[in-house]
């Protein structure tokens, strides 16, 4: 299991390398000059020549990735023409909100998820399995942002007026924006706001982080909690038609025990893979949800820096991002051997 | 409940170690007109048993024979309580030990379940849990049913598999499923089944999926095992060749009905139900001349008309006449005694088999 691990973090190495120069060559092909992009619709020729002789603009391609590359090796990842701000800097700044978000999302979605996903299959037909597939569907077809709106409204904003003499507006318990209330002078080591919380026991900054967090977590993790409710409820339909569950039931076993023992583990696997698939790409920033809430994560830095045709912050980011990918399916694979022992590698 | 338990308890400890001591008079399981209808939504209902009866003794082996979809199967999951609770219908009456396993609490029948009466099945590729060590799928059925410590349960585990002839058992514990062969894996199934020493054992056409070497080999085994513990068994099987070396006696079902039933030799010896004269005459013969063609039944156990109307057979029958289909045909017996016949034309009593 170490080995294969070894191997396949090694194996990245190529991998990264080839999308480092697909990255950048399909950058450059981009419409656009970046030094224009850069300095506005007021350009002078003269400042642009200036803008693109500092930044190697004007130099061959060919020159300008083994610069880059020669760099990239130093661990120097450039600075951003934008905003002045180093990329590495940047990304370490702004990558934990996303991961925070990310990962609230995913425990929001599979702790929903998974539990729904069965009780649906248990009762295949029935009422519950017809709320939870029509439910799911709508988690699909709704626009995150749209749900994210909703939610900031009515739990955030507040609404107005009154139902059976409860006030709609009591209903706004949550902070509507941002990840921690400014005045909370939360000391940070991690940039994970809960994390920095619980590592200094500030707790009263933990738990506003935490509650920063619920809404966008809400919005992000519908597209995950439908795909996963889904997938469970048809893993489980699945195993529980099994021969082993009738032996387990032949076997005078507690119902408890055959769903934890026999059903569970076996209906896991494929709901691990869209887990992993889910968590990958909730981790490469949702702009939608970040802007929503003034969530400050990578999502929208990554969104202006597209706009704004800044090759270096895309570079890094992205890159970035992929060596995350590729550990998260690292780890997805890794836990397929820990459930499934005939897919363990000797 | 508990009464029934200590009680029933008892009554097994006692005749448990030999067959010798078994009261034949006692019945151990009584089926009466069992009969299971499987219902789609908005579909017509099947009967896949319609109204089957039989007992089975203390340590007796009792043989159910008949084709694919002739409801064997279904009768041996009705009684073990494992069909589907949606879409099927069962009615009739199991009795074991004279209590209705059919009206019986789920949490009773599950007490029972892998202690008194257990159930091998027919394919032992799918019924071990692939995700989980063999050890763990013997040991928790003896942890279930007995107030034993992990580590007894997981000594009696070993011994189990080593009395169900699997080799270096210590170390089968700890593999999974896909590491061990087919026949392996079917003594592993037989070693669950028996690890609670059950007064009644199921076996679903146990060495279907095994290689013909195999077959004989877990035979023997089941054979051996149901001896020594006193076990009752229904053997359900569509081989003849199985009930010929096993069987006390012998059931015979088509379309979900019994068509005949009778000890083993008496009905190896005088078959009279034409459906059982054709499963007969189509085994293959060592002592046959050579060249000459099997005579098979012919068409599919689909080719049928329902009991209600005719006898199901007639469709296949070489002696079907219009009596044939005129009406629900009752079970009588024929001559002689126990050897209840479900044909208008039965075979002659006198014809010689072979």
């Amino acid at each position: 299991m170490l080995r294969f691990a070894v191997r396949r973090i090694l194996l990245m190495v190529p991998v990264l390398f080839g999308l480092s120069v697909l990255l950048f060559a399909w950058l450059r092909a981009l419409p656009g000059d970046p030094a224009r992009a850069l300095l506005g619709e007021k350009a002078t020729p003269a400042s642009i020549a200036q803008v693109n002789a500092t930044y190697g603009f004007d130099q061959p391609l060919l020159q300008q990735y083994l610069t880059y590359t020669g760099r990239l090796l130093h661990g120097d990842f450039g600075s951003s023409p934008r905003t002045g701000e180093p990329v590495l800097g940047t990304f370490l700044d702004r990558f934990p909100a996303t991961v925070e978000l990310a990962v609230a999302a995913m425990i929001f979605a599979i702790t929903v998820g998974i539990p729904v996903g069965y009780f649906a299959a248990k009762r295949a037909g029935g009422l519950l399995d017809t709320i939870a597939v029509s439910g799911s569907l709508l988690g699909v077809v709704v626009p995150v942002f749209v749900l994210a709106y909703l939610l900031k409204i009515v739990f955030a904003i507040g609404l107005p007026g009154q139902v059976f003499g409860f006030s709609l507006a009591d209903l706004a318990f949550l902070p509507s924006s941002g990840r921690q209330d400014p005045r909370i002078d939360a000391t940070h080591v991690t940039n994970f706001y809960v994390l920095d919380g619980l590592l200094t026991r500030e707790w009263d900054a933990a738990w506003d982080a935490l509650i920063h967090l619920i809404l966008p977590a809400i919005a992000l993790g519908s597209i995950p909690l439908a795909i996963i409710v889904r997938m469970t409820r048809a893993s489980v339909i699945d195993v529980l038609n099994e021969d082993y569950v009738r032996t387990a039931a032949a076997k005078g076993l507690a119902p408890s025990l055959i769903t934890r023992r026999h059903v569970l583990r076996n209906a896991m696997l494929p709901v691990v893979t869209v887990i992993g698939l889910q968590t990958g790409a909730l981790l490469s920033g949702a702009v939608l949800t970040e802007s929503v809430f003034a969530f400050n994560g990578i999502g929208s830095y990554l969104f202006d820096a597209i706009s704004g045709l800044d090759f270096a912050v895309l570079q890094g980011f992205i890159l970035f991002i992929a060596l995350v990918y590729a550990l998260v399916n690292l780890v997805v694979d890794l836990l397929y051997g820990v459930i499934d022992p005939r897919l363990r590698t000797k | 409940m508990t009464e029934t338990r200590t009680d029933a308890t008892l009554t097994r400890t006692g005749r448990r170690g030999s067959r010798g001591p078994v009261n034949r008079d006692e019945v151990l399981l009584e089926i009466k007109d069992l009969r299971v209808t499987f219902q789609r939504r908005g579909g017509p209902a099947t009967a896949a048993v319609d109204g089957v009866s039989f007992s089975v003794k203390p340590g007796e082996i009792v043989g159910v024979v008949g084709e694919s979809g002739s409801g064997k199967s279904v009768t041996s999951m009705a009684v073990m309580g494992l069909l589907p609770q949606r879409g099927s219908k069962v009615t009739g009456e199991v009795l074991y030990r004279g209590e209705n396993l059919l009206t019986m609490g789920q949490r009773q029948l599950a007490d029972l379940r892998g202690s008194e009466l257990a159930m091998v099945f027919q394919d032992p590729m799918s019924s071990l849990n692939p995700v989980i060590p063999v050890g763990l799928q013997v040991t928790e059925v003896l942890r279930r049913h007995q107030d034993i410590s992990r580590e007894d349960a997981r000594v009696e585990a070993e011994d189990l598999l080593r009395r169900c002839g699997i080799p270096d058992p210590r170390r089968r514990l700890s593999e999974y499923p896909h590491q061990l062969s087919g026949g392996m894996r079917q003594r592993a199934l037989i070693a669950i089944a028996l690890a609670c020493k059950p007064a009644l054992l199921i076996c679903d056409e146990p060495t279907t999926a095994l290689d013909v070497t195999i077959q004989a080999q877990v035979l023997e085994l089941l054979k051996e095992l149901v001896n020594d513990l006193g076990t009752a068994m229904v053997m359900i099987t569509h081989d003849l060749g199985v009930v010929a070396g096993l069987c006390d006696s012998v059931n015979v079902m088509y379309a979900g009905r019994i068509v005949e039933a009778a000890g083993r030799r008496e009905l190896f010896a005088h078959p009279r139900h034409r459906y059982t004269e054709g499963l007969l005459n189509s085994i293959p013969r060592l002592d046959a001349p050579r060249g000459e063609p099997l005579q098979p039944i012919p068409g599919t156990p689909r080719d049928t008309i329902a009991w209600s109307k005719a006898c199901a057979f007639a469709p296949r029958c070489l002696h079907a006449d219009d009596e044939c289909v005129v009406g629900d045909l009752p079970l009588v017996q024929l001559g002689r005694v126990n050897h209840p016949v479900r044909c208008v034309h039965p075979a002659p009593e006198e014809e010689p088999h072979g």
